[in-house]
C-alpha cells in the first residue's frame, strides 16, 4: 500500500527546490559578479557621505547650515578610539544595554500575554482593553515626570519608560495577529483532542508569531528612542546620559561618539530581532525554507 | 475494531447566526461503516459534519456518539478538512506526532508510530518537509495520517479530495480504502461527487433542503468491490439530487 502513491509524489518533489537554488545553478558567474558590483556601490555611497562630511567641517562651511560648529570626521575618529579605551565607555554601554533588555524583555513577555488574552477573551478585552486604549496615545516619554515621582529609583523609572514604549506596539500587533488567525488550525487541533491550552500553546502562539515579530521590531526601535531620552533627562550613567553630558561640557566629538554608539546598538538589537523573527517564521509561504 | 462509534442524529436543527441550514435531520451512522453524505452545494453537508465533530452545537435535537450526547470536540471524533488544515509551522512528522500526542499515545514509541504512519501514506523521505513545500495531494496524505493516527472512533471527512486533480484523487481514494481497512473506524465522508460516493461508501445519504433534510439513504451492495455495476444506484442518487434541486 505504501508503494502505490509514489507515482504522484515524485514529480512534485522536484518543484520543491527553492527558486533561489535554481537561479544560482543557471547563472552563478553573473549573479556573484552583480553582487560584488552592488556591494561596491553601497560602500562607495557611504564613503562619499563621510568624505563630504569631512570636507564640509574641515572647510568650516556656513551655508545656511553651520558646519563650522561640528567636529570633523578625524576628530570624531580620534575621540572614538580614545573613548573606547576608557572603562566609563563600557560601563555606559553596559548600563544602557541592561536597561533596554530589561524593559524590552518585560514588554515582550507582557505584550504577548495580554495581546493574546485581549484577542481571545471578550471579558478580558472589556476589562483591560479600555485602559490600554486610553494610555496608548500618550507618548511614553511624556510619562517621564510621573515615572520619576512614582519609582523610588531613577533606574526603575528608566526601565519603566522603556517597557511602556515597547509594550504597546507588541501588544497591539499580537492582538491583531491573534484575531486574524484562521479558525481551521484551531478546529483541527480541537478535533484531534486538543484542549484550551493545547490551542493556545500549539496554535495561537506559534500562529501569531509573524505578527508578534512585527511588533517586536517596532518595539525595539521605540524602546531605544525612549531609553536614550530618559537617560538624557534623568540618568546617572548610560549612553544617552553621556551623550547629553558631553554636549553640556562642549565636548562635541564625544557627542558624536555617543550618537554613533547609539546607532550601532540600535542596529545590532534590531538585527537580532529580525534574525530570530525570520528563523521562527520560516514556515510562511514567502519565506525561504532553509534545508540542509 | 471494537472501538468504532455509532452516531445518532435525532431531529437535529443546525444553523449559523439565526439562519437555519439543516432542519429535522435524523440519521444513524453504523459502527465501522463508511457513510457518504452528499447533496447539492449549500445543503449543509459540511454543517452536519461540523456538528458531528462537536464544532457546532445544534439549535435543537440531539447528537449522540455511543449513547453520549455530543457537546464539544473529542479525540474520539477526528476531522479531515479539505485543505490547509495542517499546522504550517510543523513538519510532516511533527504534524502526525501532535495527533498521536493529543490522542494519548505515550512519548515512548511515538517516534516509531509516526514513521509507520509516514510510510503508510507513502511519504517516506518527506518527514522533515513543511506543508508549504508539499503538493496538495501530499498534504492530504498527511491529513489522512493525522486524522487516523490518534485512533479515533469516528473520522469526519469534509471533501478531503475535492481540491485534487482526477489522477491524484483516484490514488487518494485507494489509499483511503487501504488505510481504513488496516485501521478500521467509522467514517462519515462528505462529497458532491457521485462516483466518489459510490466508490467509497457502504451507504450514501443524499441531503436536501432544510425541512426535508434526508432525500434518500441508499445501501451500496458489495461496497468497494471493483467490477460491480452500480449504474442503477448511480441513477437513483442522481435522481435524488436532481429532485432536491428542482424542489429548491
Amino acid at each position: 500500500m505504501s508503494s502505490l502513491p509514489i507515482l504522484e509524489t515524485c514529480p512534485r518533489a522536484v518543484a520543491v527546490i527553492p527558486a533561489e537554488d535554481r537561479a544560482s545553478q543557471a547563472a552563478p558567474a553573473r549573479r556573484s559578479g552583480s553582487r560584488y558590483l552592488a556591494w561596491g556601490i553601497r560602500a562607495s555611497s557611504v564613503a562619499v557621505a563621510v568624505l563630504l562630511w569631512q570636507l564640509l567641517t574641515v572647510n568650516k562651511v556656513r551655508f545656511g547650515l553651520r558646519f563650522d560648529t561640528l567636529p570633523t570626521v578625524t576628530e570624531i575618529v580620534s575621540a572614538l578610539t580614545k573613548r573606547i579605551g576608557t572603562e566609563q565607555y563600557w560601563l555606559d554601554l553596559g548600563q544602557s544595554t541592561i536597561r533596554i533588555l530589561t524593559g524590552f524583555g518585560l514588554a515582550a513577555v507582557l505584550g504577548v500575554i495580554t495581546g493574546i488574552s485581549l484577542g481571545r477573551s471578550p471579558l478580558f478585552a472589556n476589562i483591560f482593553g479600555p485602559l490600554t486604549e486610553l494610555a496608548r496615545p500618550i507618548p511614553a516619554i511624556a510619562i517621564v515626570p510621573m515615572a520619576i515621582l512614582l519609582f523610588p529609583s531613577d533606574e526603575a523609572g528608566i526601565v519603566f519608560i522603556t517597557f511602556l514604549a515597547a509594550y504597546f506596539p507588541i501588544m497591539v500587533s499580537t492582538r491583531h495577529a491573534v484575531r486574524a488567525l484562521p479558525t481551521l488550525w484551531e478546529e483541527s487541533v480541537r478535533t484531534l483532542g486538543g484542549g484550551r491550552w493545547d490551542v493556545l500553546l500549539r496554535v495561537v502562539l506559534p500562529g501569531s508569531l509573524p505578527g508578534v515579530f512585527g511588533g517586536l521590531s517596532v518595539g525595539i526601535g521605540v524602546a531605544w528612542i525612549c531609553v536614550i531620552s530618559a537617560e538624557m533627562i534623568s540618568g546617572r550613567l548610560g549612553v544617552g546620559y553621556r551623550t547629553w553630558q558631553s554636549y553640556t561640557v562642549l565636548a562635541y566629538p564625544d557627542v558624536f561618539v555617543g550618537i554613533i554608539t547609539i546607532g550601532v546598538l540600535g542596529f545590532l538589537t534590531s538585527a537580532a530581532v529580525e534574525l530570530v523573527g525570520r528563523r521562527v517564521t520560516r514556515w510562511l509561504p514567502r519565506a525561504e525554507e532553509a534545508r540542509s | 475494531m471494537t472501538r468504532a462509534s455509532t452516531l445518532v442524529l435525532d431531529e437535529v436543527r443546525l444553523g449559523y447566526g439565526g439562519r437555519t441550514v439543516v432542519d429535522r435531520l435524523s440519521l444513524t451512522v453504523r459502527p465501522a461503516e463508511i457513510l457518504v453524505l452528499t447533496g447539492p452545494s449549500g445543503c449543509g453537508k459540511s454543517t452536519v459534519l461540523r456538528a458531528l465533530a462537536g464544532l457546532l452545537a445544534p439549535d435543537s435535537g440531539t447528537i449522540r456518539a455511543d449513547g453520549e450526547q455530543v457537546v464539544t470536540t473529542s479525540r474520539d471524533r477526528a476531522m479531515v478538512f479539505q485543505d490547509n488544515a495542517l499546522l504550517p509551522w510543523r513538519t510532516v512528522q511533527s504534524n502526525i506526532d501532535l495527533a498521536l500526542k493529543l490522542g494519548g499515545v505515550p512519548r515512548q514509541g511515538r517516534r516509531e508510530a509516526v514513521q509507520a504512519w509516514v510510510d503508510d501514506v507513502g511519504l517516506t523521505g518527506f518527514e522533515d518537509y513543511l506543508p508549504k513545500s508539499l503538493s496538495g495531494g501530499m498534504r492530504q496524505r498527511v491529513q489522512l495520517a493525522r486524522g487516523l493516527a490518534g485512533a479515533p472512533r469516528v473520522v469526519m471527512m469534509d471533501e478531503p479530495f475535492g481540491a485534487l486533480d482526477a489522477q491524484t484523487r483516484a490514488s487518494m481514494q485507494r489509499l483511503l480504502i487501504d488505510t481504513w481497512r488496516t485501521h478500521p473506524t467509522t467514517v462519515v465522508f462528505v462529497t458532491h461527487d457521485v462516483d466518489e460516493a459510490l466508490l467509497l461508501g457502504d451507504r450514501v445519504a443524499v441531503l436536501g433542503r432544510a425541512g426535508q433534510p434526508l432525500r434518500a439513504l441508499l445501501d451500496v451492495p458489495q461496497p468497494r468491490e471493483a467490477d460491480v455495476d452500480r449504474s442503477v444506484l448511480r441513477a437513483e442518487i442522481l435522481a435524488a439530487l436532481n429532485y432536491t434541486e428542482l424542489v429548491a
